[in-house]
């Protein structure tokens, strides 16, 4: 049995990380919501299938929707707007899904040494794949 | 946080938590599948759009079958109305006396709206897509 620390009021990072999760969760509700609307203000109702909708509401990148009845994916598809979305939407949705693993992780490890490595790997994946994903949106 | 449960994995399966562990499950096994799924997709998405390579593609058309879709928007759907079902009860917590009737109100939400879904592609599917 590990000891554990008292209660401490305050801000600690798990109690920031806790609060991040709800916030990061709603957030990437309204923004697929957001989405979800703005390619049905484009035409989707008669332009895309259900599954490039899907597509299309977890993430707005243009290449999810290019094997459909949309004429020509640069107009109104693939804009600025757009890419600050998914730019929105990789940022929460990453870290949310990262904290998430985190605390996964944490239900099995726990001992002095193990777990600030785990954590720390965790953030270096999270560094990684935020680089990675802000390059392939800038790149679509 | 205690790691020693002095349980073990058949143990646990035993645990007859109903219908509230089940809903943990879920959310925890798509959570971790979300993860998995979409690092590995940010990751064949860089290689394949910047790289041509082929195993990128390869993963990529893995992720773009029907059935491989199903079991997503099923994670995705459960775990984000599960989620949103935990964030209330969270910042409300005088409503967790209703919990068994908001869990009742999140099946209702998510059956008509996965079974939807699911059908369109599905027949869509078979009509040559």
């Amino acid at each position: 049995m590990s000891i554990r620390t008292a209660h401490r009021i305050g801000f600690s990072f798990e109690y920031l990380m806790w609060i991040f999760t709800r916030i990061s969760g709603l957030a990437l509700f309204f923004l697929t919501l957001l989405g979800l609307i703005g390619a049905f203000v484009l035409g989707a109702r008669t332009q895309l299938d259900m599954s490039a909708l899907i597509r299309w509401t977890f993430f707005p990148n243009p290449n999810h929707v290019v094997n459909t009845s949309i004429a020509d994916v640069a107009l109104g598809w693939a804009n600025a707007w757009w890419q600050v979305m998914q730019m929105l939407i990789l940022f929460f949705g990453v870290s949310h899904g990262l904290n998430g693993l985190r605390v996964i992780f944490e239900d099995y490890i726990g001992t002095s040494w193990s777990r600030p490595m785990m954590r720390g790997f965790i953030f270096l994946f999270w560094l990684f794949i935020l680089i990675v994903g802000v390059y392939v949106i800038l790149a679509s | 946080m205690s790691r020693k449960r002095n349980t073990g994995i058949t143990q646990g399966l035993k645990y007859r938590g109903g219908g509230p562990m089940l809903s943990w499950e879920l959310h925890r096994i798509g959570g971790l599948a979300m993860v998995l799924f979409v690092g590995l997709h940010i990751i064949a998405g860089f290689f394949m759009q910047q790289l041509g390579s082929n195993w990128a593609t390869v993963v990529n058309t893995v992720y773009e079958s029907v059935y491989f879709q199903l079991i997503i928007i099923f994670l995705v759907l459960f775990h984000a109305f599960n989620g949103l079902r935990i964030i209330v009860l969270d910042f409300w917590p005088k409503l967790l006396q209703y919990q068994r009737e908001v869990t009742w109100l999140q099946w209702l939400v998510f059956i008509p709206t996965f079974t939807i879904s699911a059908a369109m592609i599905i027949f869509f599917e078979l009509r040559g897509g």
